[in-house]
């Protein structure tokens, strides 16, 4: 029997959501963060901004915190894996070099999305409206996103390679300036002219700005357009380099 | 083209560290044929990994050109990869997955339908005893179950051709024993060809019926492990006497008849290197006895493949391992490191 690249996709998918079905406990473990948050940071907000409640604003900002923590640190799994010897022990099966970081980087569609869904079912409560056809826009958006940053930090796993440290150094370094600059907490539009270049050239920024449109149902609105496109720019650079890294990976 | 299920021409690879290049492999001419059992064997840094890397594909080679299971490893890796299996030094299932998830997604990577894999698996996990912990959580298992998870992944699509790199490390004696047993069977049921990398010497010993010395990169002697003992290392007798100088006297005395015999001493000991050392002794101890040396004791041993590794080389085998290789001891090192 032959595979292809759609069914060694399969294969490497399926093998890294078994974990996560398993232990679901996990996908809240990153949730922690962008709960508290919700929890200590809403409350400060002011009622409303611009004639709506200010969770409004919120809300769309702490899931893509969400995406960004959990998909930034999914590089850490590949990295234990090439210091167990799992990824060696794959890298000498036929699997394609493209499916190995595919595959990957698909499987963090789960987590992502669920814990999108806790926030958001987390918040109706408290006064967070959301349009359903724009929501489900929203969440399809945020999963593009969350394939490109996963695929991201699988790519700094494989340039790290066994040193762990390394990791965590440059992934904490990118995490706090993408989270800031893209505006998620704070509104950008009132600051310094020099932050506003940075937070324009952050593709974050026009994703953000997307999925606030998209949850106020604003589906035609050209943030939309924007934050689509820097979402699938940042899907297609992360595959492509991940799977340079991977066609190059030696054990 | 090539029949041989391994076959290298001047297969090299250099290493870049810090602007100076280590020649890690320098120009290896191997020939593997179908259903050979081959043991690597040499010190730690010898190349054994890295020639084991270039072969199973994971590490393309600087120079030369490696055919493995008929195909070439750097232009058709994924022909080689189908036919080949690989069990590494580390371990092969992930940490946080289950065993028997991993044995199945292994044989979905091979091509092989879902319910074909689950059969394959339960199969395996049957004849490596592994059916009362095949559904726990990887890290949970011991380092000996680790192994033999190890060994079914590698053996999920009954592969012709079967790579183990250092397969006995970090394992206890029993499971050393459980392995090599799995090994020979492997081999007499299914003719698998077999090719391992190995410092423990006892394991070439026994289980290889080829015996592949590696050094520095290079091959230094290719042969059955009898042979190679024979043709590069003599029998040895340990003589111990009750003072250093009665042994002093010892060795001008055994010069006479065992002639071209390597004699060393170390304190009250001497060590004979010859040919025939079961008929040697007596005469020895005969003529030591008219000399009116009083021996305190004699032991007379055959030669193992570190004795071999030391006339090769000049150096011994066990330098890299825990065990202080000063002593002419074989036995008994050997002993103290399979316990180590």
């Amino acid at each position: 029997m032959s595979t292809t690249l759609i069914t060694d996709t399969i294969t490497v998918f399926s093998r890294e959501l078994r974990p996560v079905l398993r232990d679901p406990f996990s996908v809240i473990f990153s949730m922690v963060q962008p709960l508290f948050f919700l929890a200590l940071f809403a409350p400060l907000l002011p009622d409303a901004v611009g004639g709506e409640s200010a969770l409004q604003w919120f809300v769309p900002g702490i899931i893509l915190m969400s995406c960004l923590f959990g998909t930034s640190a999914t590089g850490a799994n590949l990295l234990s894996e090439i210091m167990t010897g799992s990824h060696e022990r794959m890298l000498v099966s036929p699997l394609r070099r493209p499916a190995l970081i595919m595959g990957r980087a698909l499987k963090e569609i789960v987590p992502t999305l669920a814990q999108a869904v806790v926030i958001v079912a987390a918040t109706i409560p408290f006064g967070f409206r959301l349009h359903l056809m724009g929501a489900v826009v929203g969440l399809l958006l945020l999963a593009l996103l969350g394939v490109g940053l996963g695929a991201l930090s699988y790519t700094l796993a494989l340039a790290c390679k066994n040193q762990e440290w390394m990791f965590w150094a440059v992934q904490q370094t990118l995490v706090f300036p993408l989270l800031l600059l893209a505006g998620m907490l704070l509104p950008i539009d009132d600051g310094p002219g020099w932050l506003r270049t940075l937070s324009r050239l952050n593709p974050l920024t026009y994703v953000v700005d997307a999925e606030r449109a998209l949850f106020t149902g604003d589906l035609a609105s050209t943030a939309v357009g924007r934050g689509v496109l820097a979402a699938a720019l940042v899907a297609a650079l992360g595959l492509l380099v991940g799977t340079r890294a991977m066609r190059r990976a030696v054990a | 083209m090539h029949t041989s299920m391994i076959h290298t021409r001047g297969l090299a690879r250099h290493f870049t560290v810090r602007k100076q290049t280590i020649k890690a492999v320098r120009g290896l001419d191997l020939c593997v044929e179908s259903g050979e059992l081959v043991a690597l064997l040499g010190p730690n840094g010898a190349g054994k990994s890295t020639t084991l890397r270039m072969l199973t594909t994971l590490l393309p080679p600087t120079a030369g050109t490696a055919h493995v299971a008929g195909h070439d490893v750097t232009s058709n890796q994924r022909d080689v990869r189908r036919r080949i299996g690989y069990i590494g030094q580390g371990n092969g299932a992930g940490h946080s997955q289950r065993g028997r998830d991993e044995l199945i997604s292994q044989g979905r990577a091979y091509g092989m339908s879902a319910s074909t894999a689950r059969a394959r698996a339960a199969e395996l996990s049957a004849s490596l005893d592994l059916d009362n912990v095949v559904d726990r959580v990887v890290s949970s298992l011991s380092g000996g179950q680790r192994r033999r998870l190890d060994i079914a992944l590698g053996l999920i699509h009954a592969p012709e051709l079967l790579f183990l790199d250092e397969p006995s490390t970090g394992l206890d004696p029993q499971n050393r024993a459980n392995l090599q047993e799995h090994i020979r069977r492997l081999r007499a049921e299914h003719g698998t060809t077999i090719v391992l990398t190995t410092h423990y010497l006892d394991e070439a010993d026994q289980l290889a019926e080829r015996v592949i010395v590696i050094d520095h990169g290079r091959i230094i002697a290719d042969d059955t492990p009898a042979r190679l003992k024979a043709d590069h290392a003599g029998d040895r007798i340990t003589l111990t006497f009750g003072h250093t100088d009665d042994a002093r006297r010892a060795i001008a005395c055994s010069a006479g008849i065992a002639a071209g015999a390597q004699i060393g001493q170390t304190g009250a000991t001497v060590a004979i290197q010859a040919d025939g050392g079961a008929q040697l002794a007596p005469k020895l101890m005969r003529s030591l006895d008219e000399s009116g040396i009083d021996v305190a004791s004699v032991e007379v041993a055959r030669p193992t493949l570190d004795d071999v590794f030391l006339n090769l080389t000049g150096r011994s085998l066990r330098e890299d391992t825990s065990v202080a290789a000063t002593t002419h001891e074989p036995d008994t090192a050997v002993a103290q490191e399979v316990n180590a």
